[in-house]
């Protein structure tokens, strides 16, 4: 029997290749509330693995109480099943801990040019007892998307989503937003 | 069909967990009331945010919760259909939202527990309740500075911003002793692995909320004889108020989903 001249599902390729291919689909699928940037960008995507006949795709929620999380995790088995890598399944795992270091430099240019001011270094975490919120004075000077100009400052610690600050910029006037490094 | 209330395990480890996930949630509940009344558009947003975290917190914890009784309970059931009294949150989250000054003061003195107690729960013996910790340890840090932001501007910027944030000072002090009462559930709690007593966590609430005050230039209140009994399912008048506004919809339309 010609058995292998069958056309084969996608779902059949070798165990490698359907990995590489689920990469590739998930590196397609924006973000819900940032569409600017994939779901692979901000590192949401932290494996892919062959479990049984289906793929676990392995899924870390930026936020505790972010609102997009039932969102992604619906667009990311959409994605996979539309092509033809199915069946999929979705964990969540919440170790270790999303941070915006895992935000990738291809994220981070994407970001910056939809308009939003990458996230930066990590703050200095449990040294201090207490850090107040830096003011334009003390913090390190955050560029202005637009036009690149330092002279900026926080409007608000909160903005449009959990993850972001909103700032306004001296120069061009204009207000944006900043990804918070987390 | 009816809605009928389920009764949740006194089992220590349940009961420790309830109280967290109470605590965040009913926290959560008052701060959302603030969406759409802020005083300024920033704080508005900030306010719902906070909630936003925290019940995303609640979710997580009330689920493990309902994962280690045993029951079946889901974080829906436990949020939706337990009455009053088996509600275990502390009472100075349930207190009405009172003006501007008297939600800060509360927020940094609920977010400085909360952050302490994530730190310690960020190694609990229970491999999920870690997880769950070392996430909102990062969101408890924002909220406690964002919060102490905001009552040193008050307590250290106008008369009558001053009086509010004293007032609501003195109001929310009495209600400071229960958080560090010691009881079996922390004693269990603290055996096992999963968690801190509260009691321990004391020393160190103190100093931070003593440096919050001071940057305020704010006297600490006295400690109060008054002992509220919130963590131990007996609240305040206030309590059922809440519950009946958010249970309303899953009371009336049992299993209802969006």
């Amino acid at each position: 029997m010609m058995a292998e001249a069958v056309a084969r599902p996608d779902a059949a390729q070798s165990p490698d290749a359907r990995i590489a291919r689920a990469w590739e689909v998930l590196d397609g699928v924006p973000d819900p509330e940032v569409p600017a940037v994939s779901v692979c960008d901000l590192g949401i995507v932290r494996d892919v693995r062959l479990a049984g006949e289906g793929l676990e795709i392995v899924l870390t929620p930026t936020y505790s109480g972010c609102p997009a999380t039932e969102a992604i995790e619906r667009d990311v088995l959409a994605a996979i099943e539309a092509a033809g890598l199915g069946p999929a399944h979705a964990t969540l795992q919440r170790a270790p801990a999303w941070t915006t270091e895992w935000i990738t430099e291809r994220g981070r240019a994407r970001l910056l040019a939809y308009g939003i001011a990458p996230p930066g270094p990590l703050p200095p975490g449990t040294e201090v007892p207490l850090r107040f919120m830096p003011r334009a004075t003390a913090a390190p000077a955050l560029a202005c998307p637009r036009c690149g100009s330092l002279q900026t400052e926080r409007l608000s610690a909160f903005g449009s989503t959990a993850c972001k600050a909103l700032y306004r910029c001296m120069a061009c006037r204009e207000p944006f937003e900043h990804f918070k490094p987390l | 069909m009816q809605a009928i209330s389920i009764h949740i395990s006194q089992d220590p480890a349940v009961q420790y967990l309830l109280r967290i996930g109470d605590t965040c949630l009913i926290l959560a509940q008052r701060l959302s009331e603030w969406c759409g009344h802020g005083p300024v558009l920033e704080e508005d947003i900030a306010l719902s945010n906070m909630a936003l975290d925290l019940v995303g917190q609640a979710r997580a914890v009330l689920t493990r919760a309902g994962q280690i009784e045993g029951c079946g309970h889901d974080e829906d059931q436990l949020a939706f259909l337990r009455d009053e009294r088996d509600y275990v949150n502390v009472t100075l989250v349930e207190l009405p939202r009172g003006d501007f000054a008297f939600t800060v003061v509360r927020n940094a003195m609920v977010a400085t527990l909360l952050k302490l107690l994530w730190e310690r729960l960020a190694t609990s013996s229970d491999k999920e309740l870690a997880a769950i910790a070392g996430k909102a340890l990062k969101e408890a840090r924002y909220h406690q500075q964002h919060a102490a932001d905001w009552v040193v501007r008050l307590g250290d910027g106008t008369a009558e911003s001053r009086r509010r944030t004293e007032a609501a000072l003195k109001t929310l002090w009495r209600y400071t002793p229960e958080l560090f009462v010691a009881d079996a559930v922390d004693e269990a709690a603290h055996a096992t692995g999963l968690g801190p007593r509260w009691a321990d966590l004391q020393e160190a609430w103190t100093g931070e909320m003593a440096q919050i005050l001071a940057a305020a230039s704010l006297a600490t209140p006295n400690e109060s004889a008054f002992r509220s009994t919130g963590k131990q399912g007996v609240h305040s008048e206030h309590m059922g108020y809440i519950l009946t506004e958010m249970q309303y919809l899953q009371r009336s339309f049992p299993g209802g989903v969006w």
